[in-house]
């Protein structure tokens, strides 16, 4: 039962506002030290890759943007269920302020790998089951924002763009498994949470850094667009008119 | 958990799963669309068109490339460890192409099995080194490698 | 330090051009969304302290008519004639 106390009290507008005012400094901190360490190591001190050269490097932002762009949209999806189920108010602005930041780490993943393959593979792009299901992921961000913005009333808005969200989510298995299915140009994944790391310490030490960085900003973004969009919708309530008065401008 | 919305979670589970599961069919029937490339066993037993644009890919044989001496045509055998075709290119190569990495090519099936590629690309493993580990692996291997010629000679 | 210079670094025997486009789109792309997402969250406590300030205006002058008057209508009606 107190499982589901703590479920109800998180979804209080103002117990998350103030939790995630606390945590904002914490998550900016930690995350631009991990994200910089992992991005400098990665750029000047760890070794070359054998076959890649030095173009290799981009692995150190690319995996990062690819792995969040997947796990937010999962994030999404569990919000989406939670939306559906509870009707809970801080779902949908979950959903609704962190889907453009989904959209755009998904953009950084293909823009970089795009970047990365011209090097290694010969070209920029080729339509293989990995990078179109990842360009399909690019398009369902780009519906959420656009549906959440052209329905007016919040309860249909939050309704439809959680039963998108979740007809989205059965591209995240394909994104996750269409090396292993399909013959793909697109290698298979060299960090993955079961087997170790197809790659020496001095390659992954950086990688993980980068990646738990780009998490923790990821983080602070979630508390800040939150935030914001708290304010916009409670705004009529005491806490938030105090709150502004105190702010002051 | 309220009745009502056990009942609307259930729904929503229910309406995923049905929703992968046709899509996850859907996948599976168009399979062949959805693979980049044709393997060498697939062309092997016929399954590749003749005289269609398609891809192939494989890994490119040790010992198969030769290199025509006056043009930029380069034949070479794509293998994937169980039947191989040959291959027939004109132009020039990516950085990564070598013998016992993997190609992916775009190009046209002959009536003789030769397959005539326009484009080559080069598709790497999920395996990162430095190039000194490479080294390492590589002489170890060379060592085992004429250990076993040895060995095999003595006897 | 994998590189003998600073030129080495930037160069990357070739791949210069590739890893530091991909690293300048990201840089560009992420602090870009940062300062986007304070400046929303700034905005929004702006404009709705402005919004508190106008209300709490146009009640006080609602008041002060209802004084004046003296005559006890309702000042209500007139309220919405004072743009401010």
């Amino acid at each position: 039962m107190s499982m589901w106390r703590w479920f109800h009290k998180f979804g209080s507008p103002k117990w998350f506002f103030d939790i995630a005012s606390r945590l904002i400094p914490w998550l900016l901190g930690t995350g631009l030290v991990l994200l910089l360490t992992g991005l400098v190591w990665g750029l000047a001190f760890a070794p070359q890759d054998y076959l890649q050269g030095n173009s290799y490097r981009i692995i150190f932002i690319h995996v990062p943007s690819a792995f969040l762009a997947q796990s937010v949209y999962l994030m999404m999806a569990s919000a989406a269920v939670v939306t559906l189920v509870w009707k809970m108010k801080l779902a949908d602005v979950f959903v609704q302020t962190m889907a453009p930041v989904g959209a755009l780490l998904t953009f950084l993943a293909l823009f970089t790998g795009a970047v990365w393959g011209k090097p290694t593979w010969g070209t920029w792009w080729v339509w293989d089951a990995r990078l179109t299901s990842m360009l399909i992921l690019l398009f369902l961000y780009c519906g959420v924002i656009v549906l959440g913005r052209a329905i007016a009333d919040e309860k249909s808005s939050a309704r439809a763009v959680a039963v998108l969200v979740l007809v989205g989510v059965v591209n995240i298995p394909i994104i996750k498994y269409s090396v292993d299915w399909w013959n793909t140009l697109h290698q298979p994944a060299t960090f993955t949470l079961t087997k170790r790391p197809s790659m020496p310490v001095e390659m992954w030490a950086p990688l993980l850094l980068s990646v738990v960085g780009l998490y923790l900003l990821f983080g602070w973004l979630t508390c800040v667009r939150m935030q914001t969009g708290i304010l916009v919708r409670e705004h009529r309530t005491s806490w938030v008119r105090a709150l502004v008065r105190s702010q002051g401008v | 958990m309220h009745p009502v919305r056990k009942k609307r979670l259930t729904i929503i589970l229910f309406l995923v799963a049905g929703l992968g599961l046709a899509v996850g069919l859907a996948t599976y029937a168009f399979r062949q669309n959805i693979n980049l490339f044709y393997d060498p066993s697939q062309i092997a037993s016929g399954e590749a068109p003749h005289d269609v644009r398609i891809r192939a890919g494989g890994m490119v044989e040790d010992g198969s490339v030769s290199r025509d001496e006056d043009s930029l045509l380069v034949r070479f055998r794509v293998t994937d460890f169980s039947s191989s075709v040959a291959m027939e290119y004109e132009g020039i190569l990516p950085d990564l192409f070598a013998e016992g990495q993997g190609i992916v090519a775009m190009g046209r099936l002959r009536a003789d099995g030769t397959f005539v590629a326009d484009q080559v690309l080069a598709k790497h493993d999920e395996n990162y080194m430095p190039p000194e580990v490479h080294e390492a692996i590589q002489r170890a291997e060379a060592k085992k490698a004429a250990a076993a010629t040895t060995s095999s000679a003595g006897y | 330090m994998q590189f003998d210079s600073f030129a080495a670094f930037l160069f990357m025997e070739g791949h210069g051009p590739y890893v530091w486009t991909c690293y300048a789109v990201f840089t560009l792309a992420l602090v870009g969304l940062a300062w986007w997402s304070l400046k929303q969250r700034t905005a929004v406590i702006r404009q709705q302290y402005h919004a508190q300030l106008r209300a709490e205006r146009r009640q006080a002058s609602a008041d002060a008519h209802t004084a004046t008057d003296g005559s006890g209508t309702p000042a209500a009606s007139f309220s919405r004639i004072h743009p401010s």
